[in-house]
């Protein structure tokens, strides 16, 4: 699993790489909040799921709590070009209710 | 046709992704398409890491993966000695989960319902739990 940002017009790109399960949502959860809470100058976050091969229901968790944590700080979060896999995940748990997919 | 394999491993987080080659390379002989296989993958994940995370929360346990052919049937059964659950109905519902402290969603049973045709829940005697889940794969053969 790999986590991989970017910086444009103050909104903050995070694209993921791999398969997201149990064994490396420890590595996520922390690379994604140190990465909030270093970098100040976003308003948004865009998470790119083209290359989120895998990911269950830890993931929603996962998803969950970086959008409570940006939540306090009115941060919105958005998700761009998710994979079948992801879709479907996103879908079924209503994820996409509170992270909008956006074109 | 029928097939079975049967597999025990240990109940580390690196034998989640393990457990879910497997369970697509046992796949391949039903010539399943990505969808249907990405199901399958994702329900053999939650029932494996409810074993790692849930049934052995302090040590680590022996987890025993079943997959069987009946036809263009898969069935899959996952068991645990662990832990156990009191009430498994409640345990099932959605959002239910003994661990929020650790972001987990209570969302596992859920997918593992909506992305099979059937699953069973059951005690393991007196000491873990036995899920049992089934998919029919259409067999698409080039005509
Ligand atoms: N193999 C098991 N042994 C003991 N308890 C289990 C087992 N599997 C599930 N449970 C119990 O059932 C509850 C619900 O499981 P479920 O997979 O639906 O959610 P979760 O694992 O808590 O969260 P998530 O899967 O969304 O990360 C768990 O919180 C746990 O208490
Ligand atoms: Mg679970």
């Amino acid at each position: 699993m790999q986590v991989k940002t970017k910086l444009h017009n103050q909104a903050l790109y995070v694209l993921l790489i791999g398969e997201l399960d149990e064994s490396c949502a420890p590595f996520v959860r922390n690379n994604l909040d140190n990465l909030f809470e270093n970098e100040k100058r976003f308003n948004k976050v865009i998470m790119d799921l083209s290359q989120l091969e895998f990911m269950d229901s830890t993931g929603i968790g996962v998803m969950l709590g970086r959008y409570k944590k940006l939540q306090h700080r009115n941060i919105p979060i958005y998700i761009i070009n998710p994979s079948k896999q992801a879709e479907k995940i996103f879908q079924m748990s209503g994820l996409y209710d509170i992270m909008p997919k956006i074109s | 046709m029928k097939n079975q394999i049967e597999i025990k491993f240990k109940s580390l987080p690196e034998n989640e992704a393990f457990a879910r080659t497997c369970v697509a390379a046992f796949c391949l002989q039903f010539n399943p398409t990505l969808d249907e296989i990405g199901d399958i993958k994702t329900a053999v994940s939650e029932a494996v890491t409810n074993c790692v995370v849930h049934a052995y929360p302090n040590k680590v346990g022996e987890i025993v993966m079943l997959l069987r052919r009946e036809q263009d049937k898969l069935h899959i059964v996952i068991k645990d000695n662990g832990v156990g659950i009191a009430d498994i109905e409640q345990a099932m519902s959605p959002f239910y989960t003994t661990k929020p402290e650790e972001e987990r969603s209570g969302m596992g049973f859920t997918v593992m319902d909506s992305f099979m045709d059937s699953l069973i829940v059951k005690h393991n005697g007196n000491k873990g739990l036995i899920v049992e889940m089934s998919k029919r794969i259409e067999n698409k053969q080039a005509v």
